[in-house]
This record gives structure tokens, sequence and C-alpha cells, in this order.
């Protein structure tokens, strides 16, 4: 194979964001997948490569490090730090085994940002609509939404007290910007 | 602003979704079947009510799912949101649900 | 500058901050606190500015919100000029800058004072009945000149530097408004545990009770149990406080609109931003909105010095200063009594004037407090200009006639009440429907559509302890209780006799008695508004502008429908009033746009490659949202060169062009062809694994929709392309058939545009380029041929690989992963080098496909094509029983002969450039309206050929091939021939290399 040191030049590598009111950091680049599954099928298997798909829509479930967000009825985002892609489809499918499903590689497709600290819902409701209290969106909870005029895919973790946003590669800037904006 | 219930999100603002208008005019099975003006009625006619409208919602910017939508197009009240493939909900007289 | 008027002691200002500011370049003292209006009348100031049609001299009307005159521009600083602000409403903060409006060349001389000289000629709907004829001076004299003189403040001129921001909430209980009514719905949905908000457009929250010096609550002084109240409601970590924050609009399904302003009564703002715009989502809203004292009509009624009674009250109560020291008061409402026992306790003469011959128990307190009352006494004007001197006033008998000798009464200020309207604004936004109580002459909250009650005086509660105990039953029902609560609250002064008009024994034509303040109308353009036939409110509203601007008729509106309901003789229900639109009270354009300016205004999309490009010294062209390389000149090159040479240099060798932002969609499951197969009207069944196809969709109308190549990358998998301006609609497209339509398919669908970057590298030493990067794909022409994708790895990251040309030349079109894509591209570029590759944009893309003669959908399709009229009929799977838009290509329209269809222009003269657009004929010296054939959709000067091409849609005109039509052009016609599409390599030979 040719040589090569290519490696990957995530969208916002580089970018830090001073005197916010909370803390913002650029996440790691990471391996993603979409995953569609029949909602009957994910409950029989309750995990798909060591992924958690038993959780209910608008749900995050994680553990290991990897992170399964169910967006939808059939539709599971999967999160996993950077690795052999490969590898882990072969998981998933053979977790699956004839179960019909979907597999599609989003790695580079995304980027996401790393939020934290006490301000993280005002600064996300300046542009996100939706209720973000702990009542409405308690950590566990992830969805697909809005930040300003991109879509995110809004993430807290069940375990401490971050939030992540998920968004496609050419938004992140403006993810980003805006964030920044809002948190100054 | 209008707030939506997807039948899988829950209340969500009307910028989440798009609106995919009338519900309930299925694709014709067999299209070649049909004459021009059976055909022409299917593409171009809408009932274009004032009062208790079924539509057609997709919750584009959440679970990406399409649903229907009992709306009233004069007052803008959502009367029920329900799955695709379910039957339209009954409505009375008063434009309420029955 | 001192402060006469200032009283020693009381109010609310806080005596130990003095403030300066300057108004029209004079130094004036305040105190923290003091509102511009206040402060200006402790320096003995009245005259605020110049009225908008009249220029008449103009004071302050009131002390909100409603305030119609006192309209100021503020100056803060290079780029914080904000005209049109109400003087009663802006805090004053040290060094504020103030400046008033419409006058020229001075407040105190106003040349445009001439026009209430000549009043009689501006009447009601004087514009449309003076500047109509003729015809050709509108444009050139009469606009210019009405341009000029009209409007109040000037529009800032630099750019804001301030910051705004957004905030949406949701939230169970919003109040809006704290006054009594207010907080007591607060204080009785805070003890639910549940997200309150309050929000009070004032300074300090507490409404009528900021000024309430008399009554007394729960035993306690009002203000004592205010200042409780607020300590007791603060004490609640689920209830939040928002002062200075104005609930300006209610929408649909409890969606409230408020605005904070956040710094502006800050003498140093700091860093943060300048007005927040509150989007609440509310699951039930109180509104405690108060009410708007109504201003009585008599003649020269706007004279400075003359305001509401209330208002007089608010001066000397809560900012401790004296609008007068010889104050008048007029009134048809009792809540004018205590204004003016109030009066008389800060120390000054008192006289009251009441055309009600029957007054309450107000009437024996005021005159035991020493104000000298006069019952069953009309206005008939006032006296003084710039500021009033006298009122006269004389008797009436029962039936309202003047009956008695006039009586001259000195004054320096006129307090004047005609009652009270309920502010139903926000009631009537959330689409409720008002209700007219005839026998007070109030409109109320009828019927509610929203989620939302309303209490207090906005539902024409004027009683204290009635507004309390309504505002607490109003919040604990919000909480889903039925708790109430019966506070003590002593007794105040209402009631109030309705006239539109006061009585007089003047000719009603001849004067001038102001119903709308802000607009100059007075009653007798209303009257002759209605006399000339504009019977609905929204036509008198809109014939005579009352009711419009920035004060949007709060203090005119009752007084307005009610003259024209006297004229039609009719109740006042019947003639409607007017729609109650947002905003309450003017926003600024700042915060509604909020962050969405500068770099937020609108994402702007950029490829992985984008710095290399921009760092080439590319020039961009916004496609969508997405900023794409257009082309890359070199120095000294416009963009004709740059794409001459771009051009000629990809077709001796090769271009790279970055194609990242194709949409692309992974369609993925066992029925995928079957799906692929209804979605396009090309067949795909036997496409095999590893081949690519040129796709075409259409509309279920028959049009097309969107192309792209398609690749099969395995039985169940293909990766779809799309144009770059169709992504995310083809998608949705897809999305609906498949989830709508055909649920029965196992399929699925997921946008993977942005996880491949796409480069693009044409040319015939494409091949030579790329293969000392690839070792795991065999290039050659027969393991690769010409529409194949192969997968596998190019600088050691993996691939999908396509054989494709849009360009006619032999081309790759290499899929990485995205964050590869600037590392791959500067690879194959390095590699590309000896061979003389040249980087190449949209522009040189677009001339390199019309040589070839592909279409663009958007640009040589407009939503109105068949595959036929393009040229692409043959791509159609007749076999297949059914795609989607099929059965209308069998429309009797789309089958007809006559037709657009697409077909190659060439001009006479070879360097002749067609315009894009340019309409086409067959006969130039045909009569006017000519018939049109057509358009020219796509024209360049193309280096293959030397010479000019052009693609149009032409009606017949495939039959047409070798004919000359005529094409305008900005000098007149042109001729060109009809030609087939394809300019280039017409046997497609060039695709080998």
């Amino acid at each position: 194979m040719v040589e090569s040191n290519i490696i990957r030049r995530p969208v916002l590598a580089g970018r830090s964001a001073l005197g916010s009111s909370i803390t913002m950091t650029v996440a790691a680049p990471a391996t993603r997948f979409i995953l569609r599954l029949d909602p009957a099928s994910a409950s029989a298997v309750g995990s798909a490569g060591g992924f958690d798909v038993s959780g209910p829509i608008n749900s995050v479930r994680g553990s290991n490090g990897k992170l399964a967000v169910r967006l939808g009825p059939n539709e599971w985002f999967l999160i996993v730090e950077d690795g052999e892609g490969a590898a882990l489809e072969a998981a998933i499918a053979a977790s699956l085994g004839d179960r019909f499903h979907a597999l599609v590689d989003v790695s580079h497709r995304n980027t996401a940002v790393l939020l934290s600290g006490e301000n993280v819902v005002d600064v996300l409701n300046a542009g996100c609509p939706i209720d973000l209290s702990d009542a409405a969106f308690a950590p566990g909870s992830a969805t697909r939404t809005i930040l300003g005029k991109s879509e995110i895919v809004l993430i807290r973790p069940a375990s401490g007290d971050g939030w992540r946003v998920e968004c496609w590669r050419s938004f992140a800037p403006y993810v980003f910007e805006f964030l920044t904006e809002a948190s100054r | 602003m209008l707030l939506i219930k997807c039948p899988y999100c829950g209340q969500r603002p009307e910028t989440e979704f798009k609106c995919g208008g009338e519900a309930h005019i299925a694709r014709p099975e067999d299209p070649s079947a049909l004459n021009d003006e059976a055909w022409a009625d299917f593409l171009y006619t809408r009932s274009s009510i004032k009062g208790v409208l079924a539509e057609r919602w997709m919750h584009s910017h959440g679970c990406q799912r399409w649903f229907n939508a009992l709306r009233n197009t004069h007052s803008d009240a959502f009367l029920i949101t329900y799955e695709m493939g379910k039957p339209r909900p009954a409505v009375d007289e008063n434009g309420e649900l029955k | 500058m001192s402060a006469p008027f200032r009283l020693p002691s009381g109010g609310r200002i806080d005596r130990s901050k003095p403030l300066t500011f300057t108004f029209n370049g004079q130094s004036i003292p305040a105190f923290r606190g003091d509102t511009l209006a206040s402060a200006l009348l402790a320096s003995g100031k009245v005259l605020f500015g110049r009225s908008f049609k009249y220029h008449r001299p103009r004071g302050l009307l009131s002390h909100g919100s409603d305030e119609p005159n006192a309209l100021f521009s503020v100056d803060r600083g290079p780029g914080r000029v904000d005209p049109n602000n109400r003087a009663s409403v802006v805090d004053v903060t040290n060094g504020l800058t103030i400046e008033t409006q419409n006058h020229w060349p001075s407040l105190d001389f106003d040349i445009g004072a001439v026009n209430d000289v000549l009043s009689p000629v501006f009447v009601s709907g004087f514009y449309y009945k003076t500047f109509m004829w003729p015809k050709s001076f509108w444009t050139k004299v009469y606009e210019p000149i009405i341009r000029a003189a009209a409007g109040l403040g000037k529009p800032p001129v630099a750019p804001d530097p301030d910051r705004y921001g957004n905030r949406h909430a949701h939230v169970d209980v919003l109040i809006a408004g704290a006054g009594p009514a207010g907080l007591a719905a607060a204080l009785a949905a805070a003890k639910s545990g549940k997200r309150v908000v309050l929000a009070d457009e004032q300074q300090e929250m507490g409404g009528a009770l900021l000024h309430e010096t008399t009554a007394e609550i729960e035993g306690k002084p009002a203000s004592v149990w205010l200042s409780e109240t607020l300590a007791e409601l603060a004490g609640y970590p689920n209830v939040t406080l928002l002062p200075r924050t104005t609930v300006f609009g209610y929408y649909n399904h409890n969606h409230l609109v408020a605005i904070e302003r956040v710094t502006d009564h800050l003498d140093r703002p700091g860093e943060t931003i300048r007005e927040r715009l509150w989007q609440f989502r509310a699951a039930e809203v109180v509104i405690a909105a108060g009410s708007l004292e109504r201003p009585l009509a008599f003649a020269d009624n706007d004279r400075p010095g003359i305001m509401l009674a209330e208002s007089v009250r608010v001066f000397i109560n809560r900012y401790g200063v004296l609008p007068g020291r010889q104050i008048v008061f007029a009134t048809t409402s009792a809540s004018a009594y205590q204004a003016a026992i109030d009066a008389r306790k800060a120390g000054v003469d008192v006289t009251l004037v009441d055309l009600r011959t029957q007054a309450g128990p107000e009437k024996a307190l005021a005159v035991s407090a020493g104000v000298k009352v006069m019952s069953g006494y009309t206005v008939i004007r006032s006296e003084g200009t710039k500021r009033v001197k006298a009122l006269i006033v004389a008797p009436v008998d029962a039936s309202g006639k003047v009956s008695g000798p006039r009586v001259r009464l000195v004054c320096d200020c006129v307090g004047m009440s005609g009652g009270w309207t309920p502010s139903v604004h926000l009631f009537s936004q959330s689409r409720g429907k008002l209700s007219f109580e005839a026998e007070r002459d109030l409109f109320v909250p009828g019927t509610s559509v929203q989620a939302e009650r309303s209490a207090g005086a906005c539902r024409g509660t004027f009683d204290l302890a009635g507004a309390l105990n309504e505002g607490f039953a109003a919040g604990a029902a919000a909480c889903g209780s039925a708790e109430t609560r019966n506070f003590s609250a002593s007794p105040v002064m209402t009631g109030f006799k309705a006239v539109r008009v006061l009585p007089t024994d003047e000719n009603p034509t001849k004067v001038k008695a102001f119903i709308d303040f802000q607009n100059d109308v007075t009653a007798k353009d209303v009257g002759l508004a209605v006399r000339e036939g504009f019977h609905s409110i929204e036509h008198v509203k809109r014939y005579t502008t009352t009711g419009m601007a920035s004060d949007q008729g709060k203090t005119s509106n009752m007084n307005a429908l009610g003259i024209v309901a006297d004229i039609l003789q009719k109740p006042i229900p019947a003639v409607g009033t007017t729609t109650f639109r947002p905003p309450f009270t003017p926003v600024s354009f700042g915060a509604l746009i909020n962050l969405n300016r500068h770099g937020l205004f609108d994402p702007a999309r950029h490829t992985p490659i984008h710095d290399w490009a921009a760092a080439q010294g590319a020039v961009f062209e916004d496609v969508g949202q997405w900023r794409r390389a257009r082309y890359f000149p070199k120095p000294g090159e416009d963009m004709h060169a740059a794409v001459l040479r771009e051009c000629k240099q990809t077709r001796e060798s090769a271009g790279i062009f970055d194609a990242s932002t194709l949409g692309k969609i992974e369609v993925v499951g066992p029925d995928a062809a079957e799906f692929m197969n209804r979605i396009y009207i090309n067949a795909w069944t036997k496409l095999e694994p590893g081949r690519c196809r040129y796709g075409l969709m259409l509309k279920e109308d028959g049009y097309v929709f969107d192309d792209g190549v398609v690749a099969r990358i395995a039985e169940d998998r293909f990766h779809v392309t799309t144009t770059t301006g169709g992504a995310p609609r083809v998608l949705a497209h897809m999305e609906d058939y498949l989830q709508t339509e055909w649920p029965d398919l196992k399929v699925h669908l997921t946008s993977t545009t942005e996880q491949w970057a796409v480069i693009a590298v044409q040319g015939p030493k494409a091949r030579d380029i790329i293969a000392p990067l690839v070792d795991d794909i065999d290039l050659s022409p027969e393991a690769f041929p010409h529409m194949a994708m192969r997968s596998g790895h190019i600088c050691g990251v993996p691939t999908r690989m396509f054989r494709v040309s849009f360009t006619g030349e032999l081309g790759y079109e290499i899929n990485v992963p995205a964050d590869y894509g600037r590392a791959v591209w500067e690879a194959v570029y390095a590699a590309g080098k000896p061979h003389g590759i040249v980087p190449y944009g949209t522009e040189t893309m677009h001339v390199l496909r019309a040589d070839k003669g592909f279409i663009i959908v958007g640009q040589d399709t407009d939503g109105t094509q068949t595959p036929d009229d393009v040229g692409y009929g043959g791509m159609i799977a007749k076999a297949k029983p059914d795609f989607v838009g099929k059965r209308s290509l069998a429309r009797p329209d789309c089958v007809a002969p006559g037709r657009k269809q697409l077909v190659g222009l060439l001009t006479e003269n070879p360097q002749e450039l067609l315009d894009e657009g340019a309409q086409i004929v067959a006969d130039p010296n045909q009569p006017v309206p000519m018939k049109m054939l057509g358009h020219v959709t796509s024209s360049y000067p193309s280096a293959a050929l030397g010479r000019s091409i052009a693609m149009a849609m032409v009606a017949d005109g495939r039959n047409l091939t070798g004919k000359t039509l005529y094409i305008t052009t900005p000098k007149g016609f042109t001729t060109a021939v009809v030609t087939g599409t394809v300019f280039f390599d017409p046997k497609g030979e060039r695709l080998n290399g």
C-alpha cells in the first residue's frame, strides 16, 4: 500500500473559546455510525456490537465510551472513540445476524463540541428552542434539534455534567461561533 | 410559532417541522390505470378548507418521521397527531374530536 | 442648571445618586431612578418636541409607555444613536445625550409650524386628495418632498456596536405585568413550585403601587407591601423576576415574546448584551397589563403642560417632581380626584373641573383636602402655545350644553382624565375575543382562545382589593388550583363617564381637539373621514392615520372609536375595534435579529478543501449556504481569462476540482434497487455492483427534479449523488415516498454528503496523476472502465473512486472521508504538478459540461421540463411499470407537439456571447407583443471551440435545427443558428484519455 502519514484533520481543530461563561472544548475525532433497525429487533438484541440499543426514543445510552443515541423509532446514532471502523461494523453486523438493518459510516460527516458548566442550558437556549431543564431533558437524554440556523444532535450523557453537541462538518464553525457568542 | 406534538418525540416547536400538505391522499396503486382527469385530480386538487384539515407533517429536525395531524386551519389548533398509516380520527360538526 | 420643580423630599428616586445628562446641548440634573421625563420636568422643561403633521409644540402626555409626544433621539455614543425613544420610559444615565426631533431650525422656533396655520389644508386623506395630479409630479415632486418632511426621528447611520441576546424559555406560568394583580398572581403561583416568570416593562416592579402613597394593603402602606412582596418572590427559586422586560407579542400556542433591556439603564454597560429577546413557551399565561388613561378631547388639548391626570400624580409621588405650580384637573373620572388630592398635598394650588354634575365620595375628600372642585363644567379650550397658560371652562346643563359664562382658570399644568381603557393588547393578540361593557364603556377580555387569563385593570377591575384578589385567583388557577385570597386594601376612587369630545359652544369644525396626538389627528378629522364614507374603523384608521405609528393609538383608540360610533349612531361593538398587533411597544431591530448577524447571519458552509482554495486566491461564489471556489485567477487575470485558461489546461492535461458539495445519500437494504427503480426514471435492477449510472428523477408531475451519478456499492447498497443545492430536498423527497407510500420496502436512507470529500481529477493525464497514489485499485481502462466505481485506498486512506466525467474527459471523482480530504487533495495536486494540473472552479466546470451538452438542473431546467424536453427521454426505462412522475409524462400537455426543447445555439458572430435569460423569437419584425419561442439557459465562451456556445429552451426546438433565430440583446436582436447540444467531441472519444 502507498505509504501514508495522513491523519484526520477535524474541521474545528485548534479552536478554543476564551472568556466564556461555560467550558467549551472540541471533541476528539470519533468513529460514528447511523444504525437503522426495527424497534422490535432492537428490543430483541438489546445491544449491537457493544452499543446499548435498549433506550427509548430521544435517549442516550452509553458504556465503555460507546454512546448509542436513539434519534427516532428506528434510528440510532453510534459514537465511539476514533478507531477501527471496519471491525466495529463487523461486530454490529454479527450481533444483528440476519435481522434487517442498515449501517452507514458517518465518522467524518459530523464533528462535536463538548460543553459543561452551570450556564450550559442558558447558552444552548439562545438558539435551541426546546425545553432543556432537568425535568424535561434529564441526563441520559438526547435528540436531534436546532441551534440557531443549524441542525444539531444534542446529547446529555447520563454520567458527568457534560453535554455533547454534534453537527455536520460544514456547520461546525457556525455552531462553535454561535455557542461562543451566546456564552460571552 | 406553533407547538406540535410529534407522535414520537412529544411537543416540539414548529421550526423543527415541515408541513407536507393535505394528508390521506394516497398515491394510486397503478397510476397508469387512471384517466387524465383522475390523475390531475390526484396531483393537484386539494380541499384547502377553513376548518379541520388532515395534514402531513415531518419532524425534519427531530426524529425525521412523517406523521399526520388534524389542524384547524382557522385557529391553528392541533386536535391530534397520529402515526402514518392510521385512519383519520373522526371530528364532530363543531370541529372537535369525537 | 437647577431643578426648581423637584420636591424637597419624597418619591422613589435615589437622591444620594445625582446624575447629569444633556438635553439639546443643555446639562440637566437628575437622580438615579429618574426617567428623562421626570428629570426634565424637574428642571422646568415642558416643551419636548414638535408634532408630526402641524409641528405644534408638544410636551408630555403620559408617564408611561403610552407616551405619544415626547419622542427623543437618544445618543449613547458612536453607533448608539436611537431615535423615537419615549422620554417617559428612558432611565437617566450619567452622560446620556438627548436631542428632540421633528423641528427645524430649533425646538423653540420651528419653520414647520406654518403647517399649523395651514391646517385647514391638512384634512383627512390630505395626501390621497392632493397629490393625485398631474401624475408625472408624483415621483419627481411630491414623493421627494413628502419623504423629506415625513417621519419623526432620524435613523442611525453607523453600524450598531452593541450585542443582543436571545433566550428560549419554557415556563409553567408567565405573568405579564407586575402591578397589584400581577404580583398577587405571582404570589399564588410561586407556592406551586412551578416555573414562574414575572415580567414587567418598568425599571421597578409594582405598577400603580409605585406611586400609591395613600392606599394600604393588608394594613401596610402599599409601598411596604410592595417591597415585602418582591422580597418574598425573590426568595422563591422557581420564580424569575424580569423587570425592564416588555412582553410585546402573544403568538400561537402560548408563544410569547418579550424584550429585556439589559444595559440601557447602566452608566457603564460593560461587555454584556444590550437587550435580550425572550421567547417564552408558557403552559399558562396571566395577563396583568393594567389600563391606560384616556385623554379628554377639547380645543388645543395638546399644549405643553397638559397631561394625563394620573401622570401628574406619578410625577409627584414617584419622582418627587411638580409638573406645575398651578394645576387644573379636568375630568370625567373619579381617579383624577386622587391626583388632585396628592397634588394639593404637595403644596400647590389645585382646581378640579368635572364635567359630571354628580361625583361620588371622592368629591368630599378632595374638597376637604383643599381642592377647588367645579362640578358640571366643560373645558372649552386651553390658552398658551409653548406652555399652557390657562384653561377656559364653562358650565353645562343636564343635557350637556354649555349653559353659562366662561371662566378662565390660570394654570401652568393641566391633568386630564377621560376614564380608563383596559390594556387588552396581549389578550387580543392571543386571538381572544373582546366583549364590550356598554355601561362602563369598556372593552374587556371575553372568550379565551389560548391558555391565558386576565386579571386586574386589564379586565376592567380597577379597584385595588379587587385587582389583588383577581390576580391571586388567576395565579392559582394557572397552577390548577382553585385557591382564592381576600386581600384587605383601601378603597380607591374608580368610575368614569365616557365622553368622546367635551361639549363646547364653539364651532367644532374650527377647533383642534386632538384624539391621536402622535399622528396629529383631531376629532374633526375622524368626523370628516366618517362623513366621506369610511365607516369601518379599520378604514378610518388608515385614512386618518389615527392609531398608527409607534404608540399604536394606546391613548386614542377608544375616543376615535366612540366618535365613529356616535356619528354612525351605532353601538361601539358594531363599529368594532382595530386589530391589536405586536409589538405592544417598539422593539429594536437589534433585539429581533439578536445573534443572527455578521458571521452568524447564515451558516457559511465550507468544504474540507476550502482553506486550500482560499490560500490559492480562489474567488468564491455562494451556492446555497456553500461557498464554492468559482475560479482561480492568476495575477492580472479576470474571470474570463482565468476560466479560459482553466478549461484549456484541463482538456490538455488535467484539472482538479472540489466536488465535495455534491449531495450524497446512502441507500441501503434488500429492496434498495426496487426503491431506486421507483424514484428514478432509469433502470437499476441490472446495474452491477461496482458500476455507476447517471440517474434522473422527476417529481410526480413529470418534471425533472434532480440528477446525479449513482454507484452501486453492493447488491443492497447504492451511493447516490445529487446536485449541490438539491441534497436536502432530494433526501426529503425520498424519505417522503419511503415512509408514506412504500413503508413496506426494506430500505433506509442516510445522508452522507459531508462524510465524503470529493476530488474530481479530469483530463487526459488524470490516470497518470493518480496512479502513483493508488496501489490496490487497478486503474487500467479494462479493469476500471468509464462509469465504474472501485473501493480501495488512495494515499493510504479509504476511497470510493468513481470513474465519471462531467467534462467529457477521462476523469475520476475520488471520494475520501472528509477529514482526509485536504491531505489527499494536496497529494493529488502535487502529483499532478509535473503533468500541468490546474485547479478549476465552478465556472470552468459549467463551461466544460456545456461543451458536452450536459444539463445543470435548475439552470437549464426550471421545474417545467420533462426528460424528453431536455433530450434525455431515451433514459426512461420504459419497461418499468411505474416510477415517480411516469404517469404524468403521458398527460396531454406533456406529449403535445411544440413543447420547448433544449437545443444548442451558435451565434453567427463566434465571439458574440448571448445573455442567459435572453428571449428568442422567430421573426424580429412581428408586431409587439411578440411570440416568444423560449430563452437562453446557458451561455459561455468555450475554450475548446474557440467561440461562444449557448443552450436554450426553444418551442419545438429540435425541429428547428439549422434555422436562424433572433435573440434579444441590450442593443436589439442578434441571430444564432439552432444546433444540437453536444458541441465538443460528439463521439465521446476523449473519455478514454
